[in-house]
């Protein structure tokens, strides 16, 4: 097997575990890989202030806009067992210098972790309390905070402050039912600004927010189900007008599993509509590691006693040490080669599109031993930096079986040791399977290794807080007032005739209750208004930003001019424009804008007989209808606002014919 | 004793327990009004109320349950939780230097327990070297709880045990001392241990911790790590106090036991030395001096243990008018000594003095010296016999006159040894960088903390 190439093993092995594009999959592909995701789904709570300090929320820095930069390292405590748990062993191997950004307008002691929390916001609380009533969950009696440990450094105390205001709820999906597990009240983590070899930086601002998490059961078995699941959540969420809209204020951990492999989250997904590619990959990803599995056992490999064989290459084997390695090298690095007895056709195996086993090596790398990228090279590299022949001399120098498959690891000397065992562990891995892990996501649908999944074994109490009783009394008052249920208001717009491809945008931006107002105040139909927001104003609103003094109150200001000035409903779509762009605009300048003059019907008819000649001298159409049409457009202008079209129609149909 | 089944529970909820034959413990199933709830039974913090039901959930987290909801509740299963805690074994060797430990109370190092959230102390060397493994490259430990009280009660007794405990190690030839104590006030007890333990031949580190040792980010093994460090290597033979120097994880401050101050009640970086600099700064790879002048490690085994307190001494804070009745009763109440904490005249004092009672003055300042021959109202305040204690701190002084007339009841004598400074507690003079905390919203010192990790 001289010619063994590592494209066509990529090729081969995506064929042989069946990988199908997302595009052509069917649900017949995720029923013969076992597909199953849950959510977890991010909101901010839409509050004047942090949740467990007195600092402003909704205020956000740019990178350099800071006052003061406080240093912590984190330490894993241990658990009963005297163990460290999988996350902690790993976040306390890379050795991480975590660096805070601190704003003077945006951070005080608490962020820092110098001062003690102070009592939970009440608004967020009411908040959140709100949304777990709307998701049918049960309530908890007395709120409990608990610190749930991080040691990435998300958090300076180490540990983010949650607790679970209801369990065990559900939401309607079209054909399904999904369970909620529960909903906790949490305070949002740092924004990281880079994470380069042993220094990680973040900013404060975000720290502190107000946020619920609402958890589902893995019910899902589809990635449409699970972007349904993932849209009702948000509308359920904005349906109460009480949280934050816009970048990051709802991001998705999305829990992927296919049959046989693990649960594997893919972290901070910003963007429903990326979703199904995302979970659509991993499932496969899993799926892949699972055929690395199977082959490995085929080969006869076992994992007891299984080792890597690694040997420094001295600098001055130069022929070992060819040029394009040599140029990535930095003062202090050593170059190790490691051979993998009998891995070959495994580094290339397929895992992603466009991406391989040999990543997976990769990143673990850049995280667990902080070694930048690139941080080695193998023998089975889809864009190769080393010719066959200094392969060859490396997996020589090494001894190496032809079923062999070689790396070489390049990095400073001290992250050495843990680059080694971090290589050896990510290849024992190979022998069980899929590792659990959490995964951080990118725009063209693949992931990347982010940590090793934290158990539940993380949760302590909040010595630094009471508990919070919630008295019968308060949750009925809450009870009494809570919007309308998300799948009640599918059937609501659709009984009102709205068409179904403005659902989605009437949802996420909570408009139905004011479709509801402008109806009842002022007689004009759902229907029409239906469309017109969620046609006319959307297209208008994606063509650029709002003005800061733009609110959707502005609808409601329109129709209610409309009405009192006895105008034509359909002059909105005219106006909405003017509106939208200057919002501070008077309603009847716009009106001028768009050279509207008060009109009767007769008068708007009245050159429709000297018209009609006109067209019978031009018309060429062989339509019946070709003058009618003509026509109207002749007049239009001079309706618009003042006659009704239908009614326009019927009269010039009256006169002509 | 019989075993508690129902662990702080009390009145209503502890009877809803019972009616449903319901433990701590217990697995168990409950049915409310709010729907129905499943996890183990947790015992209840005894200051809580009576009205809810703890339960640790399968996700980890805990809630509770309105006993007001509860229809229905079962127990399930049953499942003690278990408190020991794993020790290994502390790594011995000869060549690191060997240091004592002694416990107060407070806890240093600890240990979760998930299942109930408790924080386990840890202090046995087997248990310390399991939460904070890097002490075992710096020294060896040997570990001794003296007593278990909470840092607000330590007190003269306290001190005088801790003295004579030190003496004794000293005597078996430790290289380093080690005291565990809570911050609250450390600087009372580095003040006292200052007084009763003259010319040791060794460092004396009080060392605490300003957030719970259960937390990541706490600077618990940080301090530690320090504070061995400076016990074991450290050229420094005093009483000190070692804490973070910035809040930062970046080096620890040595303080002397006589000019330390805790100054924030929740900051890492609290402890400062007031009206000078600290002694060192201390990471675990060295000590950095500062000042020059200190009382150097010697080889012999020579100690002063001076353990003497009298507990009929106290300090006021003054205030604009404050009524001379209140020194009346201190006096009739058989009080020795007073330290005055602030300025003001009074007739009362004139009666005190009178009486026999020995009467100091510090600064409510906290920063700079009492010159009360500056203004009349001091001029007057020393003929009748108030003393100005120059830079002493207020908590130092109350310490020292204890201390003092636990000697003697000679108002002379007292005097005497007051004036006289064991260890810097009056300093001959200010360095112009002893008065430096530094003030936020100024240009130069904005910059400053920008640039430098505070």
């Amino acid at each position: 097997m001289s010619n063994f190439s590592p494209k066509q093993n990529y090729k081969a092995t995506m064929k042989a575990i069946g990988f199908v594009e997302r595009k052509k999959a069917t649900v017949k592909d995720y029923k013969r890989i076992g597909f199953k995701s849950g959510l977890e789904v991010h909101q901010q709570l839409k509050t004047k202030s942090k949740l467990f300090c007195r600092c402003p929320a909704g205020i956000f820095h740019g990178n350099d806009d800071y006052n003061a930069e406080v240093v912590r390292h984190m330490r894993p405590t241990l658990s009963e067992l005297g163990e460290y748990d999988g996350t902690a062993l790993m976040e306390f191997r890379t050795r991480k210098e975590i660096i805070y950004r601190l704003n003077n307008e945006t951070a005080c002691t608490y962020e820092v972790d110098d001062t003690p929390p102070f009592p939970i916001d009440k608004e967020a609380l009411e908040n959140a309390l709100e949304i777990s009533l709307l998701s049918n969950l049960n309530i908890v009696g007395e709120v409990h905070i608990t610190r749930k440990q991080y040691l990435d450094g998300s958090i300076p105390t180490g540990f983010q402050r949650t607790a679970i205001l209801g369990v065990e709820g559900e939401i309607q999906l079209k054909n399904k039912k999904v369970r909620l597990i529960q909903l906790s009240i949490e305070e949002d983590s740092c924004r990281e600004i880079s994470d380069i070899g042993h220094t990680r930086i973040y900013k404060t601002d975000r720290l502190g927010m107000p946020l619920i998490e609402t958890v589902t059961y893995p019910d899902m078995e589809t990635p449409e189900e699970l972007v349904e699941a993932a849209e009702y959540i948000r509308f359920l969420n904005r349906s109460t007008g009480k949280v934050r809209t816009g970048i990051g204020a709802g991001r998705e951990d999305v829990n992927v599993s296919c049959k046989g492999g693990s649960r594997v989250e893919i972290k901070g997904v910003a963007h429903n509509k990326w979703i199904p590619l995302l979970s659509h990959n991993e499932a496969f990803r899993q799926y892949a590691l699972l055929n690395i599995k199977k082959i490995i056992e085929k080969k006869g490999l076992k994992k007891s006693g299984f080792k890597i064989i690694h040997k420094e290459i001295d600098f001055s084997q130069t022929d070992l040490i060819s040029k394009p390695i040599n140029e990535k090298l930095k003062k202090g690095f050593k170059v190790i080669a490691i051979n993998l007895t009998g891995f070959k056709g495994i580094l290339s195996h397929f895992t992603q599109p466009g991406v391989i086993f040999a990543d997976e090596i990769i990143n673990r790398l850049k995280v667990i031993a902080c070694i930048e990228k690139p941080n080695m090279t193998h023998s089975e590299d889809l864009k190769p930096i080393l010719s066959t022949s200094e392969l060859n001399k490396i997996s020589t120098f090494l001894k190496a079986d032809k079923e062999d498959a070689q790396i070489m690891l390049w990095g400073p000397k001290a992250d050495i040791p843990t680059a080694l065992e971090t290589i050896e562990e990510r290849i024992l891995m190979c022998f069980d399977g899929v590792p659990e892990e959490t995964r951080k996501s990118f725009a063209d649908g693949t992931t990347i290794f982010e940590r090793v999944l934290p158990g539940s074994d993380r949760m302590y109490p909040d010595t630094d807080s009471a508990p919070i009783p919630l008295a019968n009394n308060y949750i009925d008052s809450l009870n009494k007032n809570l919007p309308i249920a998300i799948s009640e208001r599918f059937k609501q717009m659709k009984k009102w005739g709205i068409p179904e491809d403005t659902h989605k945008y009437l949802l996420s931006k909570n408009m139905i209750p004011l479709i509801e107002r402008i109806n009842k105040d002022f007689g004009f139909s759902p229907k029409f208004l239906g469309c017109f927001i969620g046609q006319t104003f959307k297209n208008i609103e994606g063509k650029k930003p709002h003005h800061i003094k733009f609110t959707y109150n502005k609808i409601y200001g329109l129709f209610q001019y409309i009405k009192e000035n006895n105008l034509d409903a359909d002059i909105a779509k005219f106006m909405i424009s003017d509106i939208y762009n200057h919002p501070e605009i008077q309603f009847s300048t716009v009106l001028e804008d768009i050279n509207y003059r008060k009109r009767n019907l007769q008068e708007v008819v009245a050159p429709i007989d000297f018209l009609n000649e006109k067209f019978k001298e031009i018309n060429t159409s062989k339509d019946e209808n070709a003058d009618i049409n003509w026509l109207m457009g002749q007049v239009l202008k001079q309706a618009r606002g003042n006659v009704k079209m239908s009614s326009l129609r019927k009269e010039i149909e009256k006169k002509i014919k | 004793m019989a075993e508690d089944f129902f662990q702080g529970y009390k009145g209503a909820s502890l009877d809803a327990l019972k009616k449903y034959n319901v433990r701590v413990w217990g697995q168990t199933k409950i049915d409310t009004s709010r729907g129905t709830f499943e996890g183990t039974v947790l015992p209840r913090a005894e200051n809580d109320d009576d009205q809810h039901i703890v339960l640790k959930i399968e996700t980890g987290y805990n809630i509770g349950i309105d006993i007001s909801t509860i229809k229905n509740m079962k127990e399930t299963g049953y499942q003690k939780a278990n408190y020991k805690i794993p020790e290994k074994e502390f790594p011995y060797s000869d060549d690191k230097p060997n240091v004592k430990l002694f416990g107060t109370g407070g806890t240093i190092a600890s240990r979760l327990d998930y299942r109930t959230g408790a924080v386990i102390p840890a202090f046995s060397p087997g248990e310390l070297y399991g939460a904070v493994p890097e002490l075992a490259d710096i020294c060896n430990i040997d570990t001794e709880k003296l007593f278990a009280v909470f840092s607000e009660n330590m007190g003269p007794e306290q001190y005088i045990i801790l003295a004579k405990a030190i003496g004794k190690e000293i005597q078996n030839g430790v290289d380093g001392i080690m005291i565990g104590h809570g911050t609250d006030t450390l600087h009372h007890t580095a003040a006292a241990l200052s007084f009763m333990v003259q010319d040791s031949p060794v460092p004396i580190v009080l060392v605490g911790s300003q957030r719970s040792s259960d937390r990541p980010s706490s600077d618990a093994a940080l301090n530690l790590i320090h504070a061995s460090y400076a016990a074991g290597h450290g050229d420094i033979a005093e009483t000190l106090v070692c804490m973070f120097g910035p809040t930062s994880d970046e080096y620890g401050f040595l303080h002397k036991g006589t000019r330390v101050r805790k100054i924030h009640s929740s900051y890492r970086s609290t402890f400062r030395t007031i009206g000078d600099t600290p002694v060192a700064t201390v990471t675990a790879n060295g000590i950095k001096h500062i000042k020059k002048d200190y009382n150097h490690r010697r080889n012999d085994k020579n100690v002063k243990i001076m353990p003497y307190f009298n507990d009929k001494v106290t300090m006021f804070y003054y205030y604009p008018r404050m009524k001379p009745e209140i020194i009346d009763s201190l006096v009739d109440a058989g009080y020795k000594g007073i330290i005055i904490v602030g300025t003001g005249l009074y007739p009362a004092l004139k009666r005190a003095t009178e009486k026999g009672v020995a009467l100091f003055m510090t600064l409510q300042t906290i920063w700079g010296y009492s010159h009360m021959f500056v203004y009349d109202t001091g001029r007057d305040m020393m003929a009748m016999g108030v003393v100005p204690l120059g830079n002493m701190l207020p908590e130092v002084a109350w310490v020292k006159l204890g201390w003092a007339l636990g000697q003697t009841e000679d108002i002379e004598e007292v005097k005497k040894i007051m004036l006289t400074p064991v260890n810097d507690e009056i300093t001959k003079r200010e360095p112009y960088n002893g008065y430096l905390v530094y003030q936020g919203g100024v240009p130069e010192m904005e910059n400053f903390v920008r640039k430098v990790h505070k």
